[in-house]
């Protein structure tokens, strides 16, 4: 705790060892977005950091218990406004358990296509921007980028729009995929491989890379499994738990992919599988896009307006590219929920960012919180 | 879904005291949860994720619940005396459900890949008997849901490490998420005017000077 | 050796700004303004209102049932209604909105009212360079700002211009039909009787 009345920045004046106390505030080009971490620092080294976050609160469940369950839908898409399409399919899954209704295969298949999109895009921006905050400025992200934009080409001609979807519906997606969308993905997903070669070849023989993420940030299994992480970081640690493996929900059952496991949990590894799943998620989109039935879209009892599901409770989550994005929804029998919460991975990821950066340095602070992947619009809501 | 039986038995026989409930769910194909005592959910938590067999190590979303008091009108079915004869008739008959703040806790089990277990702990009352047992000690991922809760709901965890507002500055007095809560009238100007919004505009700009 | 992994970055590096002198794959960057991509057909920035026919306030296709101002997720929409009705396409009398205004900088483009209209009265425009100096008013859209003709919305959305069209023709087309035999069956009988 900061004491008042002694000089800001300092805590203890005497003796001559004192602990220097660092707001990285909320304005700071390496942070993710407005988030604050007030470090106390002993010398360079990490003695307390405690993460400090809520500027950007929109109190996104008040706004959901006044709209219904269609209006919370483009809402859904600001929660982690880098992946709005695997936020939509959380929510549409809550909401299908929640009412019972039933997805159409062509429309299952095009959720796992643009889940596994979505996946592309998040690890991509993940890969550059962890770069940029150890000091790349830009080339890799630029790389990074330059295929980011193949892809939401994609989602425009599909959706409308580049990053705010607003596609999936309950009970299957809002329109049909236009004429040429398929081999248009195809021939991205083609060269997407191509691309990872030359990515890894630019960056993971890296040395400066490889002396500023091994070794820092390491996070025990156990303790990982304790404090809730899920996702690329809970994996990087050497637990085997993807909700696509373990739900099996859409049309995951049916393809083959593998799961990629961490050995030590620090940073190099984090970076490693990430790679190493937007390969998997290559996978999975051959086979979703030579798989791909024709029929409906919708299933023929979700209506769009006036939906009101019988009063109870569900909880849906799916692998979101950050981790386990889960909605709980209580519906009364009305036609807005009565409780809407958002489970959102990044959050629970930051609970134990003071345990890993304990002991390291600040700049290797700065890293740690790069391979944690936090995005601020789901971590405040 | 196999029921939650078995396991409310397990639960009662492992925190020898704890009153165990079975609280049914509406909605199709989805679990049932269980309500737990404040005064021995720790217990009952820390049995639930150190029994080999169950082994839920996973707290993966902590959620509050505002229940203000309600009141529930039901056709219950009375034996009356109608003309002479006693007979059943039906009869409406009201009955208020109690205020309380409610914390919900979804627990999966990462080492057996089993799907989730629902607890439920309830406060007296939602003005000044709103603690709960914090169940960090147990699962250090209820950690900052617990603060968030405890900030936007006005549950107070006993027990919890580090227990202040996490997404609203330090000196805001109320609990945004509440049923009851008013948002503070701070906008300037409301261009697309209906509704309350309009009223609420009207009143900035007294004697209709609304540019 | 020591700093291969540098080096092999720095090759990555060279291939990438030779290539750009060569290689679109390699030079992505568009000079906007100069330079402007190519709508999309499908793209969605704020809504517009789709009248028919020449006149845009009596071919205005929407009928203020008010079904977008309530979907609207941000409550962007205002409508009035106008009692005076007047016929649609088909013949049949309709109310009209006296006010309709959005506020675009409110609207969040998510589409929901193109959605759930059941006329095909408002559809998404693709328009994005709204920027004004005017704080208050200046995005607020009144109904004559957000009225553009048939033609304009065919040549944004050509394929879903084309069905509605065609759905349009037909109605119309079957509604004459009808109205044609209601006509000849209520003619009156010709004297002397029928043969």
């Amino acid at each position: 705790m900061r004491a008042s009345t002694s000089p800001p920045g300092c805590i203890g004046t005497d003796g001559e060892h004192t602990l220097l106390e660092v707001s990285m505030g909320p304005h700071h080009p390496s942070t993710h977005g407005v988030f604050r971490m007030d470090v106390t620092l002993d010398g360079e080294t990490v003695v307390k950091l405690k993460p400090v976050f809520g500027y950007l609160h929109r109190n996104h469940e008040k706004i959901a218990e006044k709209n219904s369950y269609l209006g919370s839908m483009p809402y859904t898409d600001r929660l982690d406004y880098i992946c709005s399409l695997t936020n939509n399919w959380g929510y549409a899954l809550a909401v299908e358990k929640l009412t019972g209704l039933s997805v159409p295969e062509r429309a299952e298949y095009i959720r796992v296509i643009l889940g596994e999109l979505t996946r592309l895009i998040n690890h991509s921006a993940l890969a550059g921007f962890l770069l940029q905050d150890m000091g790349a400025l830009g080339t890799p992200l630029m790389y990074a980028f330059r295929e980011r934009e193949k892809i939401l080409d994609l989602f425009e001609s599909l959706t409308g729009a580049r990053m705010m979807c607003n596609y999936m519906r309950f009970g299957g997606c809002r329109c049909d995929l236009p004429p040429g969308w398929i081999e248009q993905t195809r021939s991205v997903v083609s060269r997407f491989p191509s691309f990872l070669d030359e990515f890894e070849s630019l960056l993971t023989g890296n040395e400066i890379l490889q002396a500023r993420t091994e070794g820092v940030g390491a996070l025990p299994g156990r303790l990982a499994v304790n404090a809730g992480v899920t996702g690329p970081m809970l994996r990087a640690s050497g637990i085997n738990y993807d909700i696509r493996k373990v739900d099996g929900y859409g049309a995951y059952g049916r393809f083959n992919f593998r799961v990629p496991l961490g050995e030590r949990g620090d940073v190099f590894d984090r970076y490693m599988i990430r790679i190493l799943e937007m390969r998997e998620s290559l996978k999975i989109l051959d086979q979703a896009l030579r798989d791909i039935p024709g029929g409906p879209i919708m299933d023929p009892k979700a209506k769009l307006r006036n939906l009101r599901p019988k009063p109870g409770e569900a909880y849906g989550r799916i692998e979101g590219p950050k981790g386990e994005l889960g909605f709980y929804l209580i519906s009364d029998g009305g036609p807005n929920p009565y409780r809407y919460r958002v489970r959102p991975p990044s959050l629970i990821n930051l609970t134990i960012l003071e345990d890993m950066c304990l002991g390291q340095t600040i700049a290797d602070a700065v890293v740690i919180l790069g391979s944690v992947d936090i995005v601020l619009g789901e971590v405040d809501r | 879904m196999e029921t939650l039986e078995p396991l409310k038995g397990r639960i009662e026989a492992a925190v020898p005291g704890i009153r165990v409930e079975i609280v049914p769910n509406g909605s199709p194909a989805n679990p049932a949860s269980l309500l737990l005592d404040s005064g021995h959910a720790r217990a009952a938590a820390a049995f639930l994720r150190d029994d080999p067999a169950l082994a839920f190590d996973y707290a993966s979303n902590v959620t509050g619940v505002d229940w203000p008091e309600r009141t529930v009108r039901e056709k219950i079915k009375v034996k009356r005396m109608v003309g002479g004869a006693e007979k059943e008739v039906e009869e409406l008959s009201e009955r208020k459900t109690p205020a309380c703040l409610e914390a919900v806790y979804h627990l999966y089990s990462m080492a057996r890949k089993a799907g989730p277990l629902i607890l439920r702990l309830r406060t007296e009352n939602r003005a000044d008997r709103v603690s709960l047992p914090s169940l960090t000690p147990v699962w250090r991922s209820c950690e900052f849901q617990e603060r968030e809760i405890f900030d936007l709901f006005g549950i107070v965890f006993e027990g919890h490490p580090d227990l202040r507002r996490i997404l609203m500055w330090p000196e805001f007095t109320d609990h945004p998420m509440r049923k009851d809560y008013i948002a503070p009238d701070d906008y300037e100007y409301e261009p697309t005017p209906h509704g309350a919004t309009l009223e609420r505009a009207r009143r900035h700009y007294p004697g209709g000077t609304a540019p | 050796m020591n700093g291969a992994g540098i080096i092999q970055g720095m090759i990555e590096t060279a291939r990438n700004f030779a290539g750009s002198y060569h290689d679109p794959e390699r030079l992505t960057t568009v000079q906007y303004p100069e330079e402007k991509l190519p709508p999309v057909e499908n793209a969605r920035t704020i809504p517009f209102l789709v009248y028919d026919g020449g006149d845009a306030m009596a071919g205005l296709r929407c009928t203020a049932c008010t079904i977008c101002e309530k979907e609207c997720p941000p409550q962007c929409i205002y409508i009035i209604k106008d009692l005076a009705k007047k016929p649609d396409y088909v013949g049949k009398m309709q109310l009209q909105p006296k006010v309709f205004d959005i506020d675009m900088s409110v609207c969040m483009s998510c589409g929901i009212c193109v959605e759930v209209c059941p006329f095909d009265a408002i559809k998404m425009d693709q328009v994005f360079e709204l920027s004004t100096s005017d704080r208050f008013l200046g995005l607020l859209f009144h109904k004559e700002q957000l009225a553009k003709p048939n033609g304009y919305f065919s040549q944004l959305h050509k394929t879903e211009a084309a069905e509605i069209d065609a759905r349009r023709h037909e109605d119309k087309r079957k509604a004459e039909a009808s109205a044609a035999a209601r006509a000849a069956a209520a003619k009156p009988l010709p004297p002397g009787g029928v043969k």
